[in-house]
């Protein structure tokens, strides 16, 4: 008898990008054990490893890492396909297509911050619109949306910060094999 | 300070305070009532602005509801309705607000300049 194997070639790239997301993944799953004042006002911690990736491999390995990371976490949190997940997921969508315009200001005077605080008001922005378009279409959503701006713009200044900080240092040797 | 921060991160901290502010005031401000209905049993009884002070005495199914308007606001003062919300609401100065007086069926809303989205009748 014959066993049938079927070899998935995975190249570095994809290693890499697999190792990036497991960051991602594990931030999100702790930051969902996070009480929150308001649902949807949370950090978004895993955005950092987002900004990064950004930063070091491109736009294109980021899109990868957010996707798989909101994929993942949610499956792991029991949210897939839940009206959490699609929130998650259009916010997540409607950041990277802003990162990827932000991307393209002059890099120095934009730095990560910018991209962080962009990112987080596209995220929320996303995630309002499907709110109040598909969810509860009433005009009360919009009235809690001060809250929520100021919240992102809070979490991306700091998220941002993190990142910045981070792109500095030189890689740490412990993260070095994940980041080659 | 951070060598995070550069010259554009500072516009956008800026430009999402100003966005922020923004939203704010526009959405949280909300406008002045400038003028009142007042109904019974859902036909309105009377209408009139905010700038008299002025004690309006509605009669409805359980007695008489008395609604004071003074300094540009207006409130239920009195009300037969076993529950008391509409006194409960308190002063109401708003455009869109308004107190539901049950069951005495009366109730008092506030209009301002450009009328609001009834949510109510959705």
């Amino acid at each position: 008898m014959t066993h049938s194997v079927i070899k998935l070639p995975a190249s570095t790239d994809d290693h890499r990008i697999a190792r990036l997301a497991a960051f991602a993944i594990g931030l999100s799953l702790a930051e969902a054990a996070l009480p929150s004042p308001l649902p949807g006002v949370k950090p978004g911690l895993a955005n950092i490893i987002t900004l990064l990736v950004l930063q070091r491999f491109g736009w294109r390995a980021a899109a990868w890492v957010s996707l798989l990371r909101v994929v993942a976490g949610s499956l792991l949190l029991g949210t897939f396909l839940s009206p959490g997940f699609i929130l998650s997921f259009s916010g997540g969508l409607l950041s990277l297509l802003v990162l990827g315009a932000a991307c393209r200001l002059p890099a120095n005077f934009f730095g990560p911050v910018s991209h962080s605080i962009l990112a987080a008001f596209a995220h929320i922005a996303a995630q309002l619109g499907v709110v109040y378009f598909w969810l509860i279409p009433h005009a009360g959503v919009l009235y809690l949306a001060p809250v929520f701006a100021t919240a992102a713009l809070l979490f991306g200044i700091v998220n941002g910060l993190i990142a910045a900080r981070l792109l500095e240092e030189p890689v740490h040797e412990q993260l070095a094999p994940a980041l080659k | 300070m951070n060598p995070g921060l550069r010259m554009g991160d500072w516009l956008t901290v800026l430009a999402g305070m100003i966005l922020v502010i923004y939203l704010f005031t526009s959405l949280w401000g909300g406008s002045k009532g400038i003028s009142l209905i007042i109904r019974s049993g859902g036909k309105i009884v009377t209408e009139t602005d905010l700038t008299r002070n002025h004690d309006f005495e509605i009669s409805g199914p359980l007695g008489t509801t008395l609604i004071t308007v003074e300094n540009r606001r207006v409130r239920v003062t009195r009300d037969p309705s076993p529950r008391q919300y509409c006194v409960k609401q308190g002063w109401l100065s708003r455009a869109g607000e308004s107190a539901l007086c049950l069951p005495n069926q009366v109730s008092v809303e506030l209009i301002g300049a450009d009328r609001a989205y009834d949510s109510l009748s959705y």
